[in-house]
């Protein structure tokens, strides 16, 4: 018995390209943790990994991917989306997961998402979420709360914030849920609970900048940053925010919203063999 | 008697269409813009019929997102669309080539710049079909001139597209789109199919990007076994991003050598009347139309007229092109554009040889008239 516990044991090194390491990311960074909380849902759901697609775009969460022993492509800024759209539209038995950031996810790929979410291909999408642009440096980002310090906004943000959840039920995703990367196990189930979900899965994970946007904002080391997130210090200055439009729903975690709304490729099939009948 | 069931009357964008499923394309994705709609709309209508995914995405950046992510997977794509979705497929157009994704893109020209003319043909986009994405790539296009050859040409599109790991260029114009003509499609019965070569899941230790010796790294197909990285950076034989200058410079003569390795396939020429020509007439597309009757007239008038028309723009033929205007004292240039390919005439000619332009780009095609003016008024210079 114990050696079938640990058989079923999840086990990073069977998943991760050994090979690549030590990886690129930053001490602090809280993309590695996303990564492993990811990881660990796909082997608790069998998922093979020859079967496994991986998607991302252009900055930190970007390069993500490529650590992932699966296949794995690193597309163009904004448009990991678009690609795997085409990407699981041919090939609907690979298991889709999307990697994007903020600034991939909400400005410059601002158009796939809402579209990604009103078509509700099955696709699983992680956001992570680290409030800035941190490959490039640390400029502020759709989801930089207000008044904080970013290389492009020396005087404190100004700009209302981008709720990204808000921003997918409104477009129409089939299942959204947002996590911080402090609450690993909790992560974990809802990316599972998204990955198992047939349509368009949205999951924004809560990371961490230490380097560029903590360490700008005397935010402390990365414990102190999650342990602030979990405070609910975005929650804070979320709440700043007047517009009415942007104001989020605080710092709700776990499944947010889940719907059965019909899967566009099943539709697609199902749509057209009963039109081409008739 | 039963009517040749073969012979179809077809617009240009209808026959791409057909030609691309013909070809093997299963998946298009696309934008609607004119002059080009017509092959989307061909596309919703047939690809559900063979098994296929017509989708019409939010954006021009994002058909061809999907068209390269389609094919990643192992499945044909196609996307079509003109001068202004032209522009903004370019970032991924060069994703496509850096990362040998094959694809087929079809830009029906329309006027430009900008939103331009969208409704009168136009042959502008030459250079940008060259040069549009940025860093130094490798370029393949080709210019149709009839409805059969846009089917033709279709077909040879993804054929080279997959022989040759690269995203192929179909450049025609509002014409040649909506022009209808009677295809005979016996012509393409036997016609050859080519699929790119998959990896073998059985291999060990293979590279994604490993030169065969011919240039074309072998792909793996998802799910086949070998689980590779794809990247938009340069990357070395293994798929993954190096700045190593020696790795970078191996992987950068193969990606700019691989097409030049197989001119032999990749050209394709129609040369009349060039053996004895004084004058060569250098022209693509609807406008090579008009400058083979003005051939045809100059050559009434006693001037020794040839044409030379490249279906493959890109890489120009620059033997063939050399070897037809070797001993022409003049090369007229009929361009709708104030002078794109005429760079390239200008730079392979020889010292003795005039080159001139026709350039008439104001929302008509060009004239076979036109084209027989410029050379009496050229050649009375002399």
């Amino acid at each position: 018995m114990m050696s079938d516990v640990a058989q079923n044991q999840f086990n990073i090194k069977e998943y991760i390209r050994q090979d690549l390491f030590p990886h690129f990311m930053c001490p602090g960074c809280g993309h590695g943790i996303a990564l492993r909380a990811l990881l660990n849902a796909v082997h608790d759901l069998d998922i093979d990994k020859n079967k496994l697609a991986v998607v991302s775009g252009i900055g930190c969460s970007g390069r993500v991917g490529a650590y992932i022993d699966a296949n794995t492509f690193h597309t163009t800024h904004g448009r990991p989306l678009a690609f795997a759209t085409g990407l699981k539209l041919a090939r609907p038995d690979l298991e889709v997961i999307v990697i994007t950031g903020d600034g991939d996810c909400l400005a410059i790929g601002g158009n796939h998402m809402i579209h990604a979410c009103r078509r509700n291909l099955n696709l699983t999408c992680l956001m992570l979420n680290n409030e800035v642009y941190g490959m490039t440096g640390g400029q502020v980002s759709p989801t930089t709360s207000m008044d904080r310090f970013t290389t492009t906004t020396q005087y404190g943000n100004y700009e209302p914030v981008f709720d990204a959840c808000k921003l997918a039920e409104g477009a129409g995703a089939g299942f959204i849920g947002r996590e911080m990367t402090l609450q690993t196990p909790a992560l974990r189930d809802l990316i599972k609970e998204a990955i198992s979900h047939q349509g368009f899965s949205f999951v924004e994970v809560l990371s961490d900048c230490t380097e560029v946007f903590g360490r700008k904002n005397d935010l402390g080391e990365s414990a102190e940053m999650v342990l602030a997130q979990k405070a609910g210090y975005r929650s804070d200055s979320y709440g700043t925010v007047v517009d009415e439009p942007f104001k989020p729903r605080g710092m709700q975690t776990g499944v947010l919203l889940r719907t059965e709304r019909p899967e566009y490729a099943a539709t697609y099939q199902q749509h057209n063999a009963e039109k081409l009948k008739q | 008697m039963s009517a040749n069931q073969n012979l179809q009357n077809l617009q240009g964008n209808h026959a791409c269409a057909l030609a691309a499923i013909r070809a093997g394309c299963r998946l298009y994705a696309g934008y609607p813009i004119t002059p080009s709609s017509e092959i989307a709309e061909s596309m919703s209508a047939e690809l559900p019929k063979v098994g296929g995914v017509f989708v019409q995405m939010e954006d021009e950046i994002a058909s061809m997102g999907a068209v390269i992510g389609a094919s990643a997977g192992g499945v044909k794509a196609m996307t079509a669309t003109s001068g202004p979705g032209f522009s903004l497929k370019q970032e991924n157009l060069g994703y496509a080539a850096l990362t040998e994704i094959p694809c087929v893109i079809v830009n029906v020209m329309r006027g430009g710049p900008s939103t331009g003319m969208p409704t009168r043909p136009a042959q502008g986009d030459i250079m940008q079909a060259r040069w549009g994405t940025h860093g130094d790539h490798p370029t393949l296009v080709l210019a149709p001139w009839s409805v059969e050859e846009v089917y033709a040409e279709t077909i040879r599109a993804f054929n080279l597209a997959e022989l040759l790991r690269t995203p192929v260029i179909i450049l025609f114009d509002e014409t040649i789109g909506h022009l209808v003509e009677t295809v005979d499609l016996t012509h393409f019965l036997d016609l050859e199919i080519t699929d790119r070569k998959w990896a073998d899941s059985k291999t060990k230790g293979f590279k994604p990007y490993a030169d065969p010796g011919d240039g074309i790294p072998v792909m793996a197909r998802p799910g086949d076994g070998h689980r590779v990285h794809t990247t938009g950076l340069t990357h070395g034989e293994n798929g993954f991003p190096t700045q190593d200058a020696e790795l970078v410079a191996q992987f950068m003569s193969r990606l700019l050598g691989k097409i030049e390795k197989h001119r032999d396939e990749v050209e394709h020429i129609d040369v009349r009347h060039c053996d004895d020509a004084d004058v060569v007439i250098v022209a693509y597309g609807i406008t090579a139309r008009a400058a083979h009757r003005a051939v045809g007239m100059l050559r009434e008038q006693g001037v020794r007229a040839g044409l030379f028309r490249p279906l493959t723009l890109w890489p120009f033929p620059e033997a063939a092109f050399k070897a037809a205007t070797g001993h022409a004292d003049l090369v007229l240039v009929p361009e709708m554009n104030a002078g794109q390919l005429i760079l390239e005439v200008e730079r392979l000619v020889s010292e003795k040889t005039r080159v001139a332009g026709v350039n008439i780009f104001f929302g008509d095609p060009i004239t076979p008239q036109q084209i027989v003016e410029k050379a009496e008024v050229e050649l009375n210079d002399e």
